[in-house]
């Protein structure tokens, strides 16, 4: 940008002359800044208008360091004057700018404009197993109920897993076709009861505990069998505790894991270590208990064993039957999973697809 | 059990909805599995008498009969069949009938002849031999009952019985039996209960002339009762014997094998026969077996048996497995003319052991074993020989032999309603308890309970409690919530397991569920050096399959198995964990340790061993374990599944001196071993250590006031420094201002000397005093550098 005002002869001359020449310089210098600010249509070009007419040597810089040779009252007039036009143009720069970098920020982003359709970055949270999710679910329930849940091992001695559980020694549950034994004679526990039992021998009445684990049976793989399974047994022991109260929890669990209008029923069975005994049946969801077949045609579908624990169990644990009693439950977790997310082969939750385990 | 609901109203009225009969005897404990009336798929099916057989005009084989089916004139029917002739009886599928297998028969024309309906053979009709074994299997069924024209097929065979499938639990082996279920059908509905008191009347001869009896082992046959029928005409029995044995799913044989049956189902107690002239010296001993003493049973098997069996024998040889099954040669034939009886009581547990060494599981050994009644003995034999008597099938000889020596001991239990009531949780009156035990058949006087001899699994409180609850109705106990308040918890190593959990999944890892058993081949899958410690391994005795034989003592196959399958179905790649448990022997007959372990797999395009580090550690992070050091996994001392990694991809990781688990790429051996043909990655982590190692407080350390200096540096070193020694060097010569050193370039290649490979950090620093100077940073700087320089990295120029 050349400076087509100012020029040496202009310092030279003095006096009135000098000044009269002085103002209209600085009115030059304000319309000329006028003019080329209001056609500076970029940023960079504002800022070089910046230095030319306010930087240390710029225009209005140059005038204003002579001011030094203005008498004492001629100083402040022109100084005013001088200001207002700095005044002036600083005002019109900043404008300027806010102006040019709105305009700047408004070209970028249309500029920078997407198709949001794209599909997204894949990231991956992975997740628990469906049988963790569904026992995790239930484990809360229980403990909403004042359940502690204990754990205990999956190799265990006959003694825990059948003599204390009040299963005689000729029980067929004993077989070897039904139970696996290891050369050391432990028996992989069939049922997740042995940490009851474990439970009892240690704790002191008043007991509320759920068991969840593995269990074991010897049935081969196929599509509702798999000799590995999972359990989640419940134990009340306390005094007074009720067949009432049995079914009141039962309900309760039912109900929060398949909703309000879930119907049970228990109806009299046998379990060697509880008595009374029952199984519990859930009304079928398919036909709301007329027969279907998908219930066999009963109406209800069992879901799990029940019962007041036997008298002798109780005493075999140290705890006396006269004073205390409960109940216990088993339900087989596989199933709740498996009618849950109406998966029909077991299997599916053994084989470990990520094509399957990805839909949880 | 298969109840014959036509053979139970000989005992009680059942005259309610087939339905409602199976939901009320299932809410009393007696469950129905499933029931089905026979012949509800043949319809308008009747018998019809065969007029006349005339030759058919077109064919050779055909013939056409006229048949009187009751109506006002005969119906015409071609048939193929060669055996129907003038005056016979014959099952007639009129127009517009229907058959077993959905088979429906219309009238039409065979070969230009007029036809309107069908006569059915024995298998049309859905039968075979066994059910009329006067009939034959390929012709027209002759019918030899009794009917009249017109009469509908399923009455004249005796189709219009219902079989009711009831589960009858272990306890209740006296359900086993139609009077049994009977009886419960009684406490269950409330009509009468019609049993009565078998009677025969037997001729004026003395048993003991034809038959002795000695019972050497009365620990194992507390009772045997033994009789004799003379001139036996052996036959087939009445079709109303057939029927009920049909329905209850046992086939007819002929009228003394029948016989047996029909009072075993009948009163739930076996019974045999034996020819008497197979019984030498006409003797029976019932005596344990001698080791090596043979027997061939009425399968054709020859069966060695050992001492501790119990045999029915004559006077040199056993006759019969006692309880379990008869001998070939001593069984009923056509020729028999003198039959022994057996109605006897063995000992469940000696039954049971027999049969299962035997691998024979009988009818009667199956009831045997759930332990019987020794008072129904002489109540079934009577039976069986008042049927013997009824059918005229022999003559019964006298009276019966019997040798007793069970204690038959009913169970007398106090009655406290009180305790009962409490129990159950209900409110019910001493007269509602006590009407429900006398429906079935217990007494109550005095304060105590008496149980019938039958009735053996009643002993305690509870056993009474029970009783009268189902008889009550379970449906009648109302709900209620436990009294009384607790709070549930979840231990320290719950909370610590979900985190493991929660931190896996959250990094983008799926939980796998496998199999705790596990294959020895695995072991050698894995290259498992011969002597390693993870080969003493629990093994089971009675496993499915050799794949399933041995607890798994390391997760890790299960894993890789897990990831070939993945990688085999076509899976593209995969994030994989478990939460798994190793099963380690114990010394001593302790039980074995089960130790949690945490496996972790992963396979795919942006996997390599780093990703797996980084996984790890971000993992350890979140539960708690900062800066843990990386090894050689071939350093490891608690890990033999190193022989599984690629040693020189593979490290231990370590936590103050412990090695908490081992990870890195597979070895391309294992790889290959289980048909993975990409690299893939796993890492096992002990569960028990990385909870010993957490640090379970967080710290709070206050947010910085003071500014960072960050310096980068590019350093040249030797190809075989780790990485981890420059951090080490940086990390101790730092010192307190260090916060932190980020690796953010290793370069091998172009530029670069041979064997040398360039290293650059980004090394922040900063002090919680005050803002570092320029000085103190230099220092530090020029300390790093000389630490570096004796680790053996120089600063690239």
């Amino acid at each position: 940008m050349s400076c087509p005002v100012l020029g040496k002869a202009f310092f030279i001359e003095s006096g009135k002359e000098w000044i009269k020449n002085m103002k209209s310089q600085l009115e030059n210098i304000k319309a000329l800044a006028e003019q080329e600010l209001s056609a500076c249509t970029d940023l960079k070009v504002l800022e070089t208008l910046r230095v030319k007419y306010l930087g240390k040597k710029g225009e209005l810089t140059a005038i204003l360091k002579q001011m030094g040779k203005l008498s004492a009252e001629e100083r402040p007039v022109m100084g005013q004057h001088a200001n207002e036009v700095r005044q002036y143009i600083e005002n019109e720069i900043s404008s300027k700018a806010a102006e040019l970098s709105a305009r700047e920020q408004e070209e970028k982003i249309k500029a920078e404009s997407i198709d949001i359709t794209l599909p997204g970055k894949k990231q991956q949270i992975g997740s628990l197993h469906p049988l963790t999710q569904v026992m995790n679910e239930v484990t809360e329930i229980f403990m909403g109920m004042g359940y502690d849940v204990v754990e205990g091992p999956e190799i265990e001695t006959e003694y825990y897993n059948f003599t204390a559980l009040n299963i005689p020694e000729n029980h067929p549950a004993r077989d070897t076709q039904d139970t696996f034994y290891s050369a050391e004679n432990f028996v992989l526990r069939t049922a997740t009861s042995t940490v009851q039992i474990r439970t009892m021998e240690n704790r002191k009445p008043p007991i509320r505990i759920i068991s969840p684990g593995r269990v074991y049976r010897s049935d081969a793989i196929d599509a509702t069998h798999s000799p590995l399974f999972h359990q989640i047994e419940g134990l009340v022991i306390d005094k007074g505790v009720t067949m009432s109260d049995l079914k009141g929890t039962l309900e309760t669990l039912m109900k929060k894991l398949y909703g309000e209008d879930c119907k049970i029923r228990l109806r009299p069975h046998y379990f060697p270590f509880t008595e009374p005994s029952a199984e519990v049946d859930i009304m079928c969801f398919n036909c709301g208990g007329k027969g279907c077949p998908m219930c066999k045609n009963e109406g209800w579908i069992e879901i799990l064993g029940a019962g007041m624990v036997h008298p002798k169990v109780l005493e075999i644990c140290g705890i006396d039957s006269n004073e205390y009693g409960g109940f216990a439950f088993g339900i087989g977790l596989e199933r709740i999973v498996m009618r849950r997310y109406g998966i029909k082969d077991i299997r599916l939750l053994i084989e470990n697809d990520l094509r399957f385990l990805s839909q949880f | 059990m298969n109840l014959s609901m036509k053979w139970l109203s000989d005992y009680i009225k059942t005259d309610m909805p087939i339905k409602e009969f199976c939901h009320r005897m299932t809410m009393t404990g007696s469950k129905v599995e499933a029931y089905e009336t026979e012949g509800t798929e043949i319809s308008n099916v009747v018998a019809g008498k065969i007029l006349s057989v005339t030759p058919h005009e077109n064919s050779d084989h055909l013939v056409v009969c006229q048949v009187d089916v009751g109506e006002a004139s005969p119906v015409q029917i071609v048939t193929g069949a060669s055996n129907v002739h003038e005056g016979d009886w014959v099952p007639a599928a009129l127009n517009g009938s229907t058959l077993p297998g959905g088979v429906k028969i219309k009238k039409g024309k065979l070969r230009g002849v007029e036809s309107y309906g069908m006569l059915c053979s024995l298998g049309e009709l859905g039968l075979t031999l066994h059910d009329f074994p006067y009939a034959i299997e390929d012709g027209i069924f002759i019918l030899k009952e009794e009917c009249t024209a017109g009469q509908d097929i399923k009455e004249v065979l005796g189709f219009n019985d219902t079989s009711v499938e009831f589960e009858i639990t272990s306890n209740r082996p006296d359900c086993f039996s139609v009077i049994g279920l009977a009886r419960e059908v009684h406490a269950t509905f409330g009509e009468p209960l019609n049993i009565k008191e078998p009677t025969f009347k037997g001729n004026s001869e003395d048993v003991n002339k034809y038959l002795s009896v000695n019972v050497h082992n009365k620990t194992l046959c507390p009772r045997y009762i033994g009789g004799i029928v003379k001139n036996v005409k052996i036959e087939t029995s009445p079709i109303w014997l057939r029927e009920r044995l049909r329905a209850s799913g046992v086939r007819p044989i002929n009228n003394l094998v029948d016989i047996t049956n029909f009072v075993m189902l009948e009163y739930g107690q076996p019974m045999h026969a034996f020819d008497l002239r197979y019984v030498k010296d006409s003797q029976i001993n019932v005596r344990n077996a001698q080791n090596g003493e043979k027997i061939m049973t009425l399968d054709e098997v020859e069966r060695e048996l050992s001492e501790e069996m119990l045999v029915i024998a004559d006077s040199e040889k056993p006759i019969a497995v006692a309880g379990v099954m008869g001998g070939e040669f001593s069984g009923i034939m056509d020729d028999t003319t003198t039959v022994v009886f057996e109605s006897a009581n063995f000992a469940n547990d000696s039954i049971r052991k027999t049969s299962k060494k035997l691998g024979m599981r009988t009818d009667a050994s199956s009831r045997y074993e759930k332990g019987i009644n020794p008072e129904n003995t002489l109540p079934a034999i009577k039976r069986a020989f008042e049927l013997v008597e009824m059918l005229g099938a022999g003559e019964v000889v006298g009276s019966v032999i019997d040798c007793n020596n069970s204690t038959s001991v009913k169970s007398v239990i106090d009655f406290d309603p009180e305790w009962i009531n409490g129990l159950l949780g209900t409110d019910i009156s001493e007269k509602e308890m006590i009407g429900c035990l006398e429906s079935l058949n217990f007494t109550v006087s005095g304060g105590k309970v008496t149980a019938p001899d039958y009735r053996t699994d009643i002993a305690f409180k509870a056993d009474i409690a029970e009783e009268i609850a189902r008889i009550y109705g379970y449906d009648k106990i109302e709900s209620t919530s436990v009294r009384g308040v607790a709070q549930g918890h979840f231990t320290t190593l719950q909370k610590f397991e979900r985190l493991v959990k929660s931190s896996m999944t959250a990094l983008g890892c799926y939980e796998i569920n496998s199999f705790a058993f596990i294959s020895p081949k695995y072991f050698d899958k894995i290259l498992l050096p011969a002597d390693s410690k993870l080969r003493k391994t629990i093994t089971i005795t009675n496993p499915l399959g050799e794949d399933t034989s041995v607890m798994r003592t390391t997760a890790l196959p299960s894993m890789i198995e897990v990831i070939s399958k993945n990688y085999n179905n076509r899976n593209a790649s995969a994030k994989l964990f478990e939460l798994g448990k190793e099963y380690i022997p114990s010394e001593n007959g302790e039980l074995p340790e089960e130790n949690l372990i945490l496996s972790i797999g992963m396979y795919g395009e942006d996997t390599d061993f780093y990703t797996l580090k980084g996984t790890v550690d971000e993992m350890l992070a979140n539960i708690g374990i900062y800066d843990c050091d990386y090894e050689r996994a071939a350093d490891s001392k608690d890990f033999d599944e190193k022989s599984a990694m690629h040693p020189g991809r593979s490290a231990v990781i370590i936590k103050d001196g412990v090695e908490l688990g081992i990870i890195g790429e597979l070895h391309p051996v294992v790889l290959a071993d289980y048909d993975i043909d990409i690299r893939a990655y796993a890492a096992v982590l002990s569960f028990n250590k990385m909870f010993e190692k957490s640090a379970t407080e967080k710290v709070y350390k206050a947010l910085p006031k003071f500014p960072a200096t960050s310096r980068d540096l590019s350093l040249i070193c030797n190809d075989d420094i780790p990485v981890a020694h420059l951090e080490k060097a940086i990390k101790k010569s730092v010192g307190s201002i260090l916060e932190t050193i980020t690796l953010f370039d290793v370069y091998k290649g172009k530029q670069i000397e041979e064997g040398k490979k360039s290293v650059s950090f980004s090394i922040t620093m900063r002090s919680s005093e005050s803002t570092l100077t320029d000085e103190q940073t230099d220092a530090a700087m020029k300390r790093v550098l000389k630490a570096l320089s004796e680790a053996g990295a120089e600063l690239r120029m």
